[in-house]
């Protein structure tokens, strides 16, 4: 048995299970500490079906607490960071671009030092180690409590940025220290962006992940806790606190994750319909697509692995207006106040639930409060919400092979049988909880993301050597070997470059081995 | 509207309209956006003379990136990088400097002058050698006058500097490049070295104007809820080719530049057409339904449908919904030393270009 555990802003969403069958699911408030609102949704799961703590093999919780103290600019560690790159990158220093605000709030320091590497592996300079130990005497000074390293070039080699870790923690034995290689991508700003909010965000992680154990082990339970990612892969306990960032985005993924299993279709494209918004994402064996592109997080740019999700403004509380000739459903939504402000509730405000009870495909509130609901607006809006959705959905396709469709989320119920362009919705049982559920069944991954001199004739070798390295990865991180597989595969030339370079991306997927 | 300074508000708009002109070439204008803010942060405003303005003595010297802009966005260049590219050829020429230009409108390098011209308290020159961007350094209207790109200078961030001077200004073009990997494949690069009368006669006046111009267009009419690809075509003079989905691209290195194709599927009026787009950096080509209907040396220009922003041959990916459009060239490129230059033959298409009018 395992359990699974989404914390999000307003839900704590739990599941029990056993293989991928679903004992028990229970829906709690999400408590401003986290931890007694996980307490109460293990409990809740206990009511609806007694279950012995000790046959617990693993509990996976997804939560969206990392990103919220971000966003919050609450509880960052004072944070420094370092750029190995001189002589080159010193007109835009670490942070150039972060709203002001954010700065202030890790109370932001940066460090421009000699070292760095050339696209091809060359130095740009020899890192200069006096300089580093100069910086961390400053930083001591100034009360740095976690440093942030990027060197240009490290996805290509990191041996400047492990470099720089053991002389500034040789200063600093009590420092934690975020190495941007292994948090991002090519991109030298947007990466070292989000490697400084991994650093900002560890002193947070250590305590927040904490308190996730003692509630967990509070309950009885000694199996292992892991959390979730952003790719929809697990990661110990840990390697939570190391990489808080990597939780970022886990509650879109979850959603994704859990659907594919509930619905049992691995490609396809999901629509997870909230209380304020729907976000449209696409699967593919299983796991998210990834955003190829930048993502802007509390107005910071970074480019570590995010999955590729569309969100329009159509959730349970949004606002319809006009009429059934020119009715618009949100972007505006009454959201936590549903409860206070729809129709059905006695409130004033028609929301998409109150079109949603009108239809009778869902029984929320008080029916009779709708009733009087003119049909054809009733008609118009469901018109309208199943083809803006319609519209992200097919957008998101990347071919024109055809994608089913997989609802999930409280609000889904607002969607038809069937959207236009994309056939028959699949709403799966226990869709509502398919996050929780997308947490529970999540797996371990490795991952390899390089730049590559393919010489000719060598294509062939290059690929299989990056294929076995994310295997070898996903097994390292505690994948079962047998089950481990290449679920991503991406290869793109990079124009004006010479040696037919060519940036690789190989993913390796396999199930978490449990207990022995 | 005449612009006659760059201040920092101003960048965002010269950007966006920069990767219009850039016809899907020119590279993520982001990191130039950034050194140009950092840099007029630091030394002010940077004066913006109109072309006609330029005294017959005057020393103008336009400024580019060369290399990759893949690199570029990992190895950050430098203000002191650009500046030293600008004062290398100055001290070889024996001359002193005493305006700044653009050598292409697109992406990076519309703002790469911005950031010299700040660095180095030199006016910039409301002009460019292109009026749309090209991916080779001879492709330049200064080249059909004889002006010659060498001497040309070269720097890297390490302080490396070099001074081409060769036969031709194909010669440039192939031992810059060769540096340019030397060097770590980011380089800032200076050449075309010219006096204000050779700049009156040989480049395209108000382009940093109407990259802004555009950019400008294209913010408002997002705000007013109106249609952005129509005002950037009423602008350019130019037409509407097509309006569709981005259904297939294929991309592949050549001799270190990404050629392709991207197949569009038809919206709206064009339903039921196919758009083929050919590109190497820049779009070349554009097909309908297997007729040409637009070929360099004009301006083909593919932009999102909604946002009315530039997508770039390296940004495009299936299920965009995109509208292409084709704008005339400055009319010296459809001479027949023009078509020579940069014309569809010189790219590897065997058509005569087809020119746009609105």
């Amino acid at each position: 048995m395992r359990i699974g555990i989404d914390v999000g802003g307003t839900n704590t969403d739990a599941v029990l299970l056993d293989g991928r069958q679903v004992l028990a699911s229970v829906k709690t408030s999400t408590t401003e500490d986290v931890t007694s609102g996980i307490v109460a949704a293990i409990d809740g799961l206990q009511r609806q079906r007694a279950f012995d703590p000790a046959a617990v093999q693993a509990v996976m919780i997804g939560t969206t607490h990392f990103i919220n103290a971000l966003v919050e600019a609450h509880r960052l560690a004072p944070t420094a960071a370092v750029r190995l790159s001189l002589p080159a990158g010193a007109s835009l220093p670490p942070m150039v671009d972060w709203p002001q605000r954010l700065v202030d709030a890790v109370s932001g320091r940066s460090y421009l030092v000699h070292g760095g590497h050339e696209f091809d592996g060359r130095h740009i300079a020899e890192l200069d180690e006096s300089e580093l130990r100069k910086a961390a005497d400053d930083m001591g000074a100034a009360g740095v409590r976690s440093v942030a390293i990027t060197s240009v070039f490290s996805p290509v080699n990191a041996e400047f940025e492990a470099r720089a870790a053991e002389i500034i923690s040789a200063q600093l034995p009590d420092v934690a220290i975020s190495l941007s290689h292994e948090i991002g991508r090519i991109g030298l700003l947007e990466r070292e962006n989000a490697t400084v909010i991994n650093a900002a965000l560890r002193e947070l992680a250590a305590h927040i992940v904490d308190g996730l154990a003692a509630s967990v082990s509070g309950a009885g339970i000694t199996a292992p806790l892991y959390l979730s990612q952003n790719d929809g892969t697990l990661m110990d306990v840990d390697f939570a606190r190391r990489y808080p960032v990597a939780t970022f985005a886990s509650g879109p993924t979850n959603s994704m994750r859990g659907a594919a299993v509930l619905s049992g279709l691995d490609t396809c494209a999901v629509v997870d319909v909230g209380g304020t918004t729907s976000d449209v994402g696409v699967l593919r064996q299983g796991f998210p697509r990834e955003a190829t592109t930048d993502v802007s997080v509390a107005g910071i740019r970074t480019n570590f692995r995010m999955p590729d999700v569309l969100s329009i403004g159509i959730g349970g509380g949004s606002r319809v207006r006009g009429n059934a000739g020119d009715v618009t459903v949100g972007p505006d939504s009454v959201g936590y106040e549903l409860t206070s402000k729809a129709l059905v509730f006695g409130g004033d405000t028609l929301t998409a639930t109150d079109i949603a009870v009108a239809t009778g495909r869902v029984e929320i509130g008080d029916p009779s409060l709708v009733a009087h609901l003119d049909r054809g607006l009733v008609r118009a809006a469901l018109d309208r919400i199943a083809a803006d959705v319609a519209d992200v959905v097919e957008r998101m396709r990347t071919s024109a092979e055809p994608l089913p469709v997989v609802a999930v989320g409280g609000g889904s119920v607002l969607l038809p049988d069937e959207l236009s362009g994309a056939g028959t919705v699949h709403r799966p049982e226990n869709y509502a909880v398919a996050n929780a559920i997308g947490a529970a069944i999540a797996q371990i991954g490795g991952e390899v993301d390089r730049v590559y001199a393919i010489e000719p004739g060598r294509r062939e070798a290059v690929v299989e050597e990056a294929k076995q390295e994310a295997v070898d990865r996903a097994v390292a991180a505690g994948a079962s070997p047998a089950s481990v597989g290449i679920v991503d595969f991406d290869e793109v030339p990079i124009p004006y470059l010479p040696g037919n370079a060519t940036r690789i991306r190989v993913k390796a997927v396999g199930d978490l081995q449990l207990g022995a | 509207m005449t612009m006659r300074e760059i201040t920092i508000d101003h960048l965002g708009d010269i950007a966006r309209g920069a990767a219009i002109l850039g016809t899907g070439g020119g590279g993520d204008p982001y990191i130039g956006r950034l050194l140009a803010s950092s840099a007029v942060r630091t030394h002010g405003p940077v004066r913006l003379v109109p072309l006609d303005e330029v005294g017959d003595d005057a020393v103008v010297l336009p400024v580019a990136m060369m290399g990759a802009p893949t690199v570029m966005v990992e190895k950050l260049p430098s203000a002191e990088q650009v500046g030293l590219a600008a004062r290398t050829l100055a001290t070889y020429l024996g001359k002193e400097l005493t305006h700044i230009a653009c050598a292409e409108a697109g992406g990076v390098n519309s703002l790469i002058p911005v950031v010299a011209a700040a660095q180095l308290g030199l006016p910039l020159v409301d002009a460019d050698g292109m009026g749309r961007a090209f991916p080779e350094l001879q492709m330049v209207l200064p080249t059909l006058y004889g002006i010659r790109a060498t001497p040309m200078s070269i720097a890297d961030e390490k302080g490396n500097r070099g001074v081409l001077d060769t036969v031709d200004n194909h010669w440039a073009e192939r031992l810059a490049r060769s540096a340019t990997i030397d060097m770590g494949c980011s380089a800032m690069i200076s050449n075309y070295a010219m006096s204000g009368a050779q700049a009156r006669e040989s480049l395209v006046p108000g382009t940093l104007s109407l990259c802004a111009e555009l950019g400008a267009r294209v913010r408002q009419a997002r705000a007013e809820h109106a249609d952005p690809v129509a005002r950037v075509v009423e602008r350019l003079g130019g037409r509407k080719l097509f309006s569709g989905k981005v259904v297939d691209v294929a991309r592949r290195t050549v001799t270190g530049f990404a050629r392709g194709e991207a197949r569009l599927s038809g919206m709206d009026a064009d339903t039921g057409s196919e758009m083929v787009l050919k590109f190497q950096n820049e779009h070349l080509v554009a097909e309908r339904d297997g007729i040409t209907e637009a070929s360099v040396p004009d301006l083909i220009c593919c932009l999102d449908r909604e946002s009315g922003e530039a997508v770039t041959t390296e940004g495009l990916r299936y299920g965009q919904r995109v509208v292409v459009i084709a704008a005339p060239a400055d009319p010296r490129w459809h001479t027949p030393e023009g078509i020579e230059l940069a014309g569809p033959r010189y790219f590897g298409y065997d058509i005569d270009p087809v020119g746009v009018s609105a």
